[in-house]
């Protein structure tokens, strides 16, 4: 069976809401019940049939070719299978994921994997503010699963996270972790202002040395057990993360935030 | 039956259901992971008065442990899953939390989760951390040498116990010499222990006591001292028997065990004052699981 491949015939002046074309929901359907579905963009309701060439038939490994940035909710609540997005996504991308992988070439927009609760989402490219965080007055983030971002990533990344693996081979934007209750990021790259702000618990794992508030104390350099552990569940990935090179477990260790519960710690690379 | 001028009575070791576990302690060096095995392995020969039977597995090279470190692979068997739980929870607490450098991990990934560090973990006093990487749940307790890293379970499986044979030999050197041939070989089969000191058992019981508040006293009719006074299992030329106890997850891991143990006591033979090899049973009673020798070492 051939992937069912969506391909965007043309760019739409409004957003388009893209959480009806996950594989769950168009499991069993025949391509013209497909294609008669509808998708909200403004305050129309567009046919799939008429935004999409529609080509193959497999409805657990979808491709959309030709995504542009305002296909928002791509992957949305995905439960089981595969969804690869050639192009960029927008906004709301894996949001409330469940299961299944979420592949993205280009860059993705805000809130990508916003409550998001398992599975596995690899953005390509950058990805913008608030990735992995939980929605405006949401007081929880994401609960689980592994986040890969090749490019940087915005600002709050992994706001109010509770678990899982948000894993940023570039930089982070300011307020990287804040409100964080559980969970690690790893960040290759440079972090911005206000690290791991209002933080309770959780890691944030860095290979650089952050500029860090005065809320975070020096707990000293230590050799964690638990880093060789974390590193080797990496090595499936197509990521730096698996590079051997990459992996330590030597770290000066920051705790904080002591202005909240101060359970978190802020791990660097020695 | 004979090999090697031994003869292997026609005869079977009687074994029982048990629940067992396993976990993998690492450590800076091979010595301390040892050290650590050891303690947590200790008076733990017979659930009769230990509350679990328990021995090191086999030692893991740094490749085969979860933080690539050098390791130990130990199993533990109780006669239930509670008094399993709770005597890997104590063990674990008082041996491994306790030896520097140590770490605790899962042996068994499936069966019926019992704690390891889960609750260990309060003795972080709030400084605990947990860390759920690839699907597992992990503790990082802080103590004074850094961390005490601990999975938060393993596995409780159906297992077997109390498989066995005899070493019925001319000396007591003699008799232990075999025994010691025989463990080495067992201690290559996976999934099994032998629980006594060494391997090796030379109190070996039968089950009631002419006192009453005995559940289990000397088994007289292999004590060679008795001869002449009970009714004996033993050819006037026996001067010692010894005894090699086995638990194992299966009853196909019993029975490989005891076949190189066995071959590897045959392997000495008559030349070397070995003369039988039996096995303890109670007529079929105390257990379901019977391993019969002659066809163990057909």
């Amino acid at each position: 069976m051939n992937a069912l491949t969506f391909t965007l015939k043309h760019r739409t002046d409004q957003r388009v809401d893209m959480s009806p074309l996950v594989c769950h929901l168009l499991k069993d359907l025949a391509l013209a019940d497909i294609g008669a579905l509808t998708l909200q963009s403004g305050k129309r309701k567009l046919r799939v049939d008429e935004l999409f060439a529609i080509d193959g038939s497999d409805t657990q490994n979808i491709i959309i070719k030709n995504s542009v940035d305002n296909l928002d909710f791509i992957g949305k609540e995905l439960d089981g299978g595969c969804v690869s997005v050639v192009g960029d996504a927008g906004a709301y991308l894996g949001f409330g994921m469940k299961t299944g992988e979420l592949k993205v070439s280009g860059n993705a927009g805000l809130y990508a994997a916003c409550e998001m609760k398992k599975g596995y989402l690899e953005i390509a490219g950058n990805a913008g503010d608030f990735l992995g965080a939980a929605l405006p007055g949401n007081k929880m983030g994401m609960k689980g699963g592994t986040i890969l971002v090749k490019g940087n990533v915005g600002q709050r990344a992994g706001d109010h996270m509770r678990r899982g693996n948000i894993l940023i081979e570039g930089n982070a934007g300011d307020y990287c972790g804040s409100r964080m209750t559980a969970g690690t990021i790893a960040v290759m790259g440079q972090t911005g202002r206000y690290l791991g702000y209002a933080m309770r618990r959780g890691t944030l794992l860095l290979w650089n040395q952050p500029q860090l508030s005065a809320s975070f104390n020096d707990c000293g350099a230590h050799t964690l057990a638990f880093l060789p552990i974390l590193f080797a569940s990496f090595k499936p990935l197509n990521s730096r993360f698996a590079d051997a090179t990459s992996a330590f477990n030597r770290v000066q260790r920051y705790a904080g935030d002591m202005s909240e519960m101060g359970r978190g710690e802020v791990l660097v690379k020695l | 039956m004979i090999i090697n001028g031994v003869t292997i009575d026609a005869t079977f070791a009687e074994a029982f259901p048990m629940k067992a576990t396993r976990a993998i302690i690492t450590a800076q060096n091979e010595k301390w992971a040892l050290i650590s095995a050891q303690a947590m392995t200790g008076f733990a020969t017979s659930v009769i008065a230990c509350g679990c039977e328990g021995s090191i597995e086999r030692i893991l090279e740094s490749s085969e442990t979860p933080d690539g470190r050098p390791g130990v692979s130990i199993m533990i068997f109780a006669m239930g899953g509670k008094g399993l739980a709770k005597q890997l929870e104590t063990r674990a607490g008082q041996c491994v939390l306790t030896s520097p450098t140590a770490a605790l991990f899962a042996g068994i990934d499936g069966g019926i989760r019992i704690p390891l560090g889960k609750n260990l973990r309060y003795f972080g006093d709030g400084f605990q951390v947990s860390k759920q990487i690839g699907g597992k749940r992990y503790w990082r307790i802080p103590v004074m040498d850094g961390e005490f890293l601990a999975e938060a379970t393993t596995g409780q499986v159906d297992a077997i116990g109390g498989g066995n044979f005899l070493v019925l030999a001319e000396s007591q050197p003699q008799a232990l010499a075999a025994c010691e041939a025989a463990i080495e070989e067992m201690r290559k089969i996976p999934n099994v222990i032998m629980p006594f000191p060494g391997g090796v058992v030379r109190s070996g019981s039968k089950v009631g006591s002419k006192y009453k508040t005995l559940g289990a006293s000397t088994n007289d009719a292999f004590c060679p001292t008795l001869k002449g006074m009970t009714k004996t299992e033993l050819s006037p030329e026996i001067e010692s028997v010894m005894e090699i106890v086995i638990d194992g997850l299966t009853k196909e891991d019993i029975a490989k065990a005891m076949r190189v143990g066995i071959q590897a006591v045959c392997d000495l033979g008559a030349k070397n004052g070995i003369k039988r090899i039996s096995a303890g049973n109670y007529g079929g009673k105390l257990g379901p699981f019977h391993f019969h020798l002659q066809e163990i070492m057909a």
